[in-house]
């Protein structure tokens, strides 16, 4: 029989290989070996390494190994280009991006070609999503760069930002991490991993032929020991970084204290909810675009199944044949579903972890058939018979491994999906639109999928709750990430409080009777564990009273009180502004007497305060139902609402200065946005905050809500920056304390604000607003597509 | 290489054909269909899976035997349907047939598809040929004309050689959600078909959503169907792959639990081999290999062929034929 008539019986699909050959020249032209783009000029290749193809581990070219001297050349560049860059109008940067967005349409399959010869990604997924979405990602950030002074009035640009992206998509993340710092006026120095360093060597060659101006963009290729340099190197403003959380927390506590930017976009274990009411043969055909998609080589890969128990062993059983029809193999193939992963060491990586979760139980579903002989292949597997204790759930694998649990209930669904460390995205599937979207919010990732999966768009924000890391990427919630208010930059230090030497007398001696304030604790007084109590002076030195001494422990009982008070989060916003304008008009109410305790306390007029604090809670009561949401139009019939969420329980260390105002300042906007708070007061003057809890408690304030805990601000906020109950920790205090916070906040990658040391006046009417807004909440995206 | 992680596992148990079942409500009520996620699952499968070369040449050789060659035209004449026939006798021009070096594969349409009075016309014209004629039937295109009527339609029309029968749904039945009435009405048609193969004509494109759609196949099914088709091809919306891809996936369900397997035929529109071979992918991944023959796949299409004539004759020679040089459908 000869091979038509054979084909007409098995119908096979044979192969449809994409030519190598465009990108093969290209990369001949170049000799195969690249320095660095530095400056607008290709440096000499230095060291070298090989850039393989993974999928027969072919060399595809060599990779200069940047060096500090080469980082350093390349800030330098982008410092110089940086003023002219910036001062160019929002229009002028905007038409280079659009040029960059043409010409990455022109060359579009070029870019997929050499993506998926350098990463092992299938064609079609470079073809029709990697690269469509790095044009997309230009051409709306074209449009930011015109309308920035409109949309972000008091903004200006970072500066010099080092940007250091993963393998996984090689030319999306530059694309992500490029096009909004181009936008907002910043220059770039990005390093791209070392497996996939080609594509950005071709975008470089583009930005030299759309004429960027030089120093713009400069690309160094590298290891570890590159992006170390551009995270350690002092005259870079920000830091972006997409890749591992370990590699995050690294850098993390390496800019710790520096007042660099920094955003973090990091690792996940998505998971992936499908519900008895859903479109179950969608569902599962949304689990190959969720966890087979790039190899599951994904931050954001709907990696943990959870199904409802009443559906899941049918539901099992059609994955199971669906897994069956996948396709491995060469990734030029046009005909191909899972392709190679990136690198042998990554094969090892997750066979390792595969071991490991079977020998702790696990069961593994691989289907039948061979793999290609060569080349960093897996089979799709699915894991089955494992609790959230087993490694493979716990653990990120990056590779096309499914984990499978089921659950009984709604609460049971959301419970299992936020017992994970991290944050990035999840997946509802059900047809009952009142459920999935109860669902969504109660889930803590930064994107959440309804009846969907693996949506992008330049126009929506991404990013991730938890361990999953900090910053958006995309959407206006990625442009202010390049963004930061111009009146920073004038800030002078401190003033250094004047320690006060206390009068020599008995310690025993209070000059008032009653003022052995308590902590207020999930809305009960609460003497302090340690037993001891901290005089508090005047100004004179003079003893005016006595507060708790307190410790860790009653750290750790605040935040436990704080966690039980999350509900606050759910109270309705009207709701939130009216207990906050109950407290003003309550706190309003005393005003003689809270300003007579902080003349006591600093001898300054603490009339003037007071009435700050009572106009700084109406601000804050009045932003609680305003500071709200977006809702986005993505190329796609769906709506992205991009809802603003609270952080969930929040340290504040309130500065020495303004004893009342300091305080309220601060615990306002992460009130009014629906966080719960730990507040220590200033160490120095803490009796107006005690006092005030007695005005929260007659004003309906919740209890847990508020926690105050007295004592020394530095030791105290080392235990909350380290608790990993604590979601986020804004900190008033000096420089060195700052770094200390910041560095002790790795162990969840709490969000941090600090003061450093610098002389942020809360009294200003800048802080009435979005500053702290922002940084008391983070947003949602919720991609809702529709259609009967 | 082999690139398939699996192989396709040829099951080749002879085909047992649909003997209806009871009409199951709770099932109909437990039918879920969200169209943004199918229309995303068949938007991409062009993207997918495409086949090349000697594979594309196999492929549209194979989807000239899924195709009912179709003419249902209001001023059709037994000229015109002789002329059809004559086609699907000789699908293809005989220098292509050697050039490919198939003359041993039995390269004909699946069925010629006529109104009623044309029937007799075409079981003559195609005498020996093993090609069935089909008719459609039940007062298509609407379906509204009264049941006895219907009946006796489908009995003529056997009665003239017909041996399958594409009955059409009355659209509004499911519009009201009457499901009985539905069920009632195909499981009548089926028994006035006997031993001829009944095909339910749906009527997508005036069915409103892909959940109407998918429940609609699912009583058709359970009332006897032995098909399940989209169009008249007179509706402003045909077949098309979302719809298809609704249709396929309650087969596919159907087949779960009755194990009993349900032909798909898409109808209206279909006109180039690129749709073609999108179907056909399309059947394969969701309900594979062994569905894309004859008696379980059908196009309903006639200018259909003498595309494909025309990118096989490309594939042999490298350059593009013209329509006017393939024998006229």
């Amino acid at each position: 029989m000869n091979k038509i008539a054979q084909i007409f019986q098995s119908l096979d699909y044979g192969p449809a290989p994409e030519g190598p050959e465009q990108a093969n020249a290209w990369l001949d032209s170049h000799s195969r070996k690249f320095g660095h783009f530095i400056d607008g000029v290709w440096t000499k290749p230095g060291k070298t390494f090989s850039s393989d193809n993974p999928a027969n581990g072919e060399s595809l070219a060599q990779i200069s190994d940047g060096t500090a001297e080469d980082v350093n050349a390349a800030v330098k560049a982008a410092r110089a280009a940086f003023k002219p860059w910036s001062a160019l109008s929002g229009y002028e940067r905007g038409k280079y991006l659009y040029a960059i967005a043409r010409a990455i349409q022109k060359h579009s399959r070029l870019f997929a070609v050499l993506e998926t010869m350098d990463n092992g990604k299938p064609i079609r997924e470079s073809r029709d999503v990697d690269i469509p979405l790095v044009a997309r990602h230009f051409y709306h950030h074209a449009g930011w760069a015109q309308h920035l002074a409109r949309e972000f009035p008091d903004a200006v640009p970072y500066g010099v930002c080092g940007q250091i992206i993963p393998w996984n998509f090689p030319l999306l993340m530059l694309a992500w991490k490029i096009a909004p710092a181009l936008a907002a006026g910043n220059t770039v120095v990005l390093k791209p991993a070392e497996f996939t360093s080609l594509t950005a060597l071709l975008f470089a060659e583009i930005c030299e032929r759309v004429g960027l101006p030089r120093g713009v963009v400069n690309i160094v290729t590298g290891e570890g020991d590159t992006g170390a340099a551009i995270v350690n190197h002092p005259d870079i403003d920000k830091i972006a970084f997409t890749g591992s959380t370990e590699v995050g927390k690294i850098i993390r506590a390496a800019t710790a204290g520096t007042g660099k930017g920094l955003s973090l976009e990091l690792g996940g274990k998505s998971p992936y909810l499908v519900f008895e009411d859903a479109d179950i043969d969608s569902a599962i055909e949304g689990l190959v675009d969720a966890i087979w998609f790039n190899q599951g080589q994904v931050c954001c890969a709907g990696s943990r199944l959870l199904v409802q128990e009443s559906i899941e062993e049918r539901f099992i059983t059609k994955l199971k044949t669906r897994m069956a029809s996948l396709r491995v193999g060469d990734p030029l193939d046009k005909s191909i579903d899972i392709g190679a992963l990136v690198a042998p060491v990554q094969v090892e990586r997750i066979r390792d972890l595969m071991k490991k979760g079977v020998a702790e139980g696990a069961e593994v579903y691989e289907p039948d058939g061979q793999l290609p002989a060569r080349g960093c292949f897996l089979k799709p597997a699915l894991v089955t018979k494992v609790s959230p204790a087993n490694t493979l759930v716990a653990e990120e694998v990056f590779g096309p491994v499914l984990v499978a649990m089921s659950f009984r209930t709604p609460e049971e669904a959301v419970a299992l999906a936020n017992n994970t460390k991290y944050g990035l995205a999840a997946t509802i599937w059900s047809e009952n639109i009142n459920l999935a979207l109860d669902i969504a919010p109660k889930i803590k990732a930064g994107v959440v999928w309804i009846n969907g999966t693996n949506n992008f768009d330049a126009a929506v924000g991404f990013g991730g709750y938890k361990e999953s890391g900090f910053g958006r990427e995309g959407g206006r919630e990625g442009m202010s990430s390049y963004l930061k208010p111009a009146w920073e930059k004038d800030l002078k230090p401190a003033p250094v409080a004047k320690a006060v030497a206390a009068k020599p007398a008995n310690p025993l001696d209070a000059s008032h009777l009653d003022q052995t304030a308590k902590m207020y604790i999930g809305g009960k007084q609460a003497r302090p564990d340690s037993g001891y109590s901290r005089p508090v002076l005047g100004p004179k030195g003079d003893l005016i009273g006595e507060v708790g001494d307190g410790n860790r422990k009653d750290i750790r009982n605040a935040v436990e009180a704080a966690r039980a008070a999350l509900g606050w989060s759910t109270t309705a916003a009207h709701s939130r502004a009216q207990i906050l304008y109950f407290l003003a008009e309550n706190l309003d109410y005393r005003r003689d007497e809270f300003a007579a305790r902080i003349k006591a306390q600093t001898g300054e007029d603490g009339a003037k305060e007071v009435a700050l604090s009572v106009e700084r809670l109406f601000a804050f009561a009045g932003w609680a139902d305003k500071y709200d949401g977006a809702v986005h139009n993505p190329p796609l019939r769906a709506v992205a609402a991009a809802m603003v969420e609270p952080l969930g329980v929040m340290g504040i260390v309130a500065p020495a200065a303004l004893p009342l105002l300091g305080s309220v300042a601060l615990i306002a906007p992460a009130l009014a946005m629906g966080n719960t708070v730990v507040l220590v007061p200033s160490s120095q003057s803490p009796l107006s905050m005690t006092d005030l809890y007695q005005v929260m408690e007659t004003s309906d304030v919740p209890a847990g809500v508020v926690n105050i805990v007295t004592g020394d601000s530095v030791a105290l906020a080392k235990t909350l920056a380290e608790h990993d109950g604590v979601d986020a920790l804004w900190f008033a205090g000096s420089a060195d304390a700052s770094t200390m916070v910041e560095k002790a906040s790795i162990t969840n990658l709490k969000q941090t604000w600090t003061s450093r040391g610098l002389n942020y006046d809360l009294s200003d009417r800048r802080f009435e607003g979005d500053y702290f807004l922002a940084k008391a909440t983070q947003v949602k995206n919720v991609w809702i597509p529709y259609g009967a | 290489m082999n690139l398939r992680v699996v192989d396709n596992k040829a099951t080749h148990t002879p085909h047992k054909r649909n003997p209806g079942y009871p009409l199951d409500l709770d099932w109909v009520e437990r039918v879920r269909m969200n169209r943004s996620a199918l229309e995303r699952r068949a938007g991409s499968i062009g993207a997918r899976r495409t086949v090349k070369k000697d594979y594309q040449l196999a492929w549209l050789l194979k989807a000239i035997t899924l195709i009912d060659l179709t003419t249902l035209n209001s001023d059709d004449t037994e000229g015109r349907v002789e002329r059809l026939c004559a086609k699907a006798r000789h699908p293809l021009r005989q220098d292509i047939l050697d050039r490919l070096d198939v003359g041993n594969l039995r390269i004909l349409p699946g069925a010629v598809c006529v109104y009623h009075p044309f029937v007799k016309t075409a079981v003559n014209a195609l005498e020996g040929t093993g090609i069935p004629v089909a008719a459609v039937s039940t007062a298509f295109p609407h379906g509204l004309a009264p049941i006895e009527t219907k009946l006796k339609e489908i009995e003529y029309s056997v009665a003239d050689g017909a041996k399958e029968i594409d009955i059409v749904i009355e659209r509004g039945m499911v519009l009201r959600g009457d499901w009985q009435a539905l069920y009632d009405q195909v499981k009548a048609f089926r028994k006035a078909c006997g031993d001829a193969h009944i095909k339910t004509i749906l009527g997508t494109g005036e069915l409103a959503t892909q959940t109407n759609i998918a429940k609609a196949s699912l009583v058709c099914m359970l009332a006897g169907a032995d098909f399940i088709k989209t169009s008249t091809g007179k509706e402003k919306v045909n077949a098309n792959l979302v719809t298809s891809l609704t249709m396929i996936r309650m087969i596919r369900w159907f087949a779960e639990e009755t194990g009993i397997e349900i032909g798909y035929k898409p109808a209206g529109g279909i006109a180039h081999t690129k749709d073609a071979l999108n179907y056909m992918a399309l059947m394969k991944e969701e309900l594979g290999t062994h569905w894309l023959q004859p008696h379980l796949f059908r196009f309903g299409a006639s200018s259909l062929l003498t595309d494909i004539e025309r990118q096989l004759e490309h594939g042999l020679t490298g350059h593009y034929s013209a329509d006017y040089r393939q024998p006229m459908v």
